[in-house]
């Protein structure tokens, strides 16, 4: 289909047991996709947690998962920031590189150009912390995968909208 | 806190059963619920009613659900409990029936150690359930019992699953009354957006060739939307269809209807919703036993879509004016307006449009050849219909061919007297359902209309009836097959029947006999009527074995994958009875 879009969308749910699983299992039963997906809990005092899903389809399989969502009983609100004005999305990925010589040079050099912060060191290996949006990590650990990448973690997007306004 | 009142878990699920107006419960026991059962009998107050498998107990509670339109209430052990269950459960979440379900666990301290009988009754459930709750602290009982109630009864109806640890069935903890929780989240819509409803009765004003197609959310509503509906569509003048699920909601007497519609819908109400030009959608789905092939649904019409779930707006079927509410509401605001409004449809092409109707009306699409040799399925539920219409009666069916018979050929007039699985489509469920409407009116006629292979799913519940000495009459319309299996390999997999011939049918009355009910049989039409009589004249449970002619097909028939106005017709209709199946539609079901 031509028509599929990408969309971002927050979550306020209960954070209570099963509330994930009853997320995850509407896309898995529904087969809606899920480009990434994180939670974690946001409101201490009034037991909330955050969900941010990237997911994709067409704009008639956007307006159902939206409906699905809000039809859960533990969700307070659901809001496509897509598409409710501009908003910011940033992911985090930890990039673990290990070589000698050049390649451990030329991986220095790189995470310095992307503003990755090595977190560890050895003299074999780095760990650099990134954090951007998902095309800026994509293209940090395309290179990364030349000069020996050979461990890779990603938070996935967490996003919020521009402006005064909360969710 | 200091003022209340301190109960065991036990004390407190029946209290709050009772407080939530119970008055029947349907469960079998077992060892995880053997708390709820020594309080169930230290009470007189709650009834319980014993199944014979849990299956069953969860489509009684349909059937008192849908008969009366209050919730129907399950009580089942853990583990085996909790899973026979789960066919019930999803019947009820697809045809939208208040359903609460209490299942025993494990004690907490057992959760997750494979105890026996354990379950991971919440994850199982979850997709089959509108909500469920694991009750882990005794000071959240109250609370998740009476909510459990407000989410099943509230919005679009659903089952709600209450899993119940043993250890907390024995806990002290404090009960609170109903209707001093509000709930944090779930807040259902019940009024239509004002603007929309002007601009569907704008549409419905200028409306050349306009169909009503309501469905259960009408039911679910109450008797009041049906009384609106009447109103509405007098008012108008317009033609309506009615779903599988909302036949009832609308008198099947009165001259604007055009009879169910869909797979095996009538010819004028399939080819009104392919011709008309607005269309009003009231608390139906468009589910797929409907629309047919959906991109020639209904091509040419305006979409006016009432329902109180707003996912099932532009699910399938693009919407033109969605109005998110429940029906009565949003029905007594589109009278107003309507009323209101001093503009009027085009009578001309009103008159033109009844005309059309009337024309495919002559088809007259449900006739079939009558024998005098063999009884035909139509007939045996023709005469059904006739010699008990006029009395107090309540309808079940199982499903299939004789199923589809019953929507055709009874006659309802009333909301709230049809049960039968629609979404699921639960061979079985007419038995089981047939014993939880008896129990909420135990004067009335109840009569399950069923098949000689699906009345074998749950046959067992016969034993119920004995002990509850529940009159119920099962109309088994048998024609030894499958039916519907076997129309659809007649017709799609070139007459292989493939295992949808059932050898070693048992003898039905002896089989009746043998639960303590009364066994008749009839194999020639001449018989039909004396059986029928005498069924109604037995005061207590009858099983009717009608040998049917095993090969009658069930027409009109909109094959998978074809359109509403590809439509087979019966043989006795002569054109068009030649299946024309693509290899698409081979794929649907």
């Amino acid at each position: 289909m031509s028509n599929v879009q990408q969309h971002t969308i927050a979550v306020l749910v209960d954070n209570e047991a099963g509330v994930l699983a009853r997320v995850i299992g509407l896309f898995s039963s529904r087969g809606y996709n899920i480009e990434s997906l994180t939670v974690a809990a946001i409101d201490k005092a009034n037991n909330l947690s955050r969900i941010t899903v990237v997911t994709s389809g067409t704009p008639m399989v956007i307006e159902q998962i939206k409906a699905q969502l809000g039809r859960l009983v533990p969700v307070h609100k659901v809001s496509d920031l897509t598409i409710e004005g501009p908003h910011l999305e940033r992911e985090l990925a930890l990039v673990k590189v290990a070589g000698l010589g050049d390649k451990r040079v030329e991986a220095l050099r790189i995470a310095d150009i992307f503003r990755a912060r090595a977190l560890d060191s050895t003299r074999e290996s780095f760990v650099f912390e990134i954090s951007g949006s998902t095309e800026k990590l994509d293209a940090f650990i395309g290179l990364m995968a030349d000069l020996g990448m050979v461990d890779l973690s990603r938070t996935g997007v967490v996003a919020i909208s521009r402006g005064v306004q909360g969710l | 806190m200091a003022d209340t009142q301190q109960l065991t878990g036990a004390e407190i699920i029946i209290k709050a059963l009772l407080d939530q107006g119970v008055e029947v419960v349907f469960g079998y026991p077992g060892g995880a619920v053997l708390p709820i059962y020594d309080a169930l009998f230290k009470q007189n107050r709650l009834r319980h009613i014993l199944v014979r498998h849990e299956q069953g107990a969860v489509h009684a509670a349909e059937g008192y659900a849908r008969s009366t339109g209050k919730p129907g209430v399950v009580l089942v052990t853990s583990g085996p409990g909790a899973t026979n269950a789960v066919t019930g459960l999803t019947d009820a979440l697809m045809d939208s029936i208040p359903v609460v379900c209490l299942t025993g666990q494990v004690a907490t301290h057992m959760i997750g150690n494979d105890a026996f009988q354990e379950a991971d009754t919440v994850g199982i459930t979850r997709p089959c359930t509108k909500h469920n709750y694991l009750v882990k602290d005794i000071n959240d009982l109250a609370r998740v019992m009476h909510e459990a109630f407000y989410v099943a009864t509230t919005g679009r109806p659903g089952p709600v699953l209450v899993d119940l640890p043993k250890d907390i069935q024995l806990a002290p903890g404090p009960y609170i009354a109903p209707g001093t929780v509000q709930h944090k989240s779930y807040r259902p819509a019940v009024k239509g957006d004002p603007r929309r409803i002007r601009e569907a009765v704008d549409l419905m004003l200028h409306a050349k060739r306009p169909l009503f197609y309501t469905g259960g959310g009408v039911i679910n509503s109450g008797v009041r939307a049906s009384e609106l509906l009447l109103e509405l569509v007098r008012t108008t003048g317009f033609p309506i269809t009615n779903t599988l699920l909302g036949l009832g909601a609308f008198p099947a007497g009165d001259r604007h209807f055009l009879g169910m519609l869909g797979m095996h819908g009538t010819y004028e109400a399939n080819l009104a919703m392919h011709g008309c030009d607005v269309m009003i959608n009231v608390g139906a789905r468009f589910d797929d036993r409907i629309t047919g092939r959906l991109d020639a649904f209904s091509p040419n019409s305006k979409k006016i879509h009432i329902d109180i779930d707003p996912s099932s707006i532009n699910k399938s079927v693009r919407i033109d004016v969605p109005i998110i509410g429940d029906a009565a509401t949003v029905l007594a605001e589109m009278l107003a307006v309507w009323k209101a409004s001093t503009k009027r449809p085009e009578a001309k092409s009103l008159d033109a449009w009844w005309r059309q109707i009337d024309q495919w009306r002559a088809r007259d699409c449900l006739r079939y050849k009558s024998d005098d040799k063999i009884i035909k399925p139509q007939y045996a539920i023709e005469r059904l219909y006739q010699l008990t219409k006029d009395r107090d009666t309540y309808i079940t069916t199982e499903v299939g061919q004789h199923q589809m018979w019953a929507a055709q050929f009874y006659k309802f007039e009333k909301p709230h007297r049809w049960m039968t699985s629609g979404g699921l489509g639960t061979m079985g469920y007419g038995l089981p359902a047939a014993m939880g409407v008896q129990i909420a009116h135990p004067e009335s006629l109840v009569i399950d209309i069923a098949g000689e292979a699906s009345i074998l799913m749950n046959i067992q519940e016969m034993s119920t009836l004995a002990q509850y000495r529940l009159p119920v009459k099962v109309f088994i319309v048998n024609n030894q097959y499958m039916g519907m299996v076997r129309q659809w390999q007649e017709l799609l997999h070139g007459g292989r029947y493939s295992e949808s011939y059932m050898d070693s049918l048992p003898d039905f009355v002896r089989l009746a006999e043998a639960f303590g009910a009364v066994g008749l049989r009839a194999t020639k039409p001449s018989e039909v009527d004396a059986v029928i009589k005498e069924m109604i004249a037995t005061p207590k449970a009858v099983i009717v074995d009608v040998c049917v002619d095993p090969k009658e097909n069930c027409f009109p028939m909109v094959p998978s994958g074809a359109a509403h106005n590809e439509m087979i017709l019966g043989d006795e209709q002569g054109a068009g009875s030649q299946a024309r199946v693509t290899d698409a539609g081979l794929a649907l079901v």
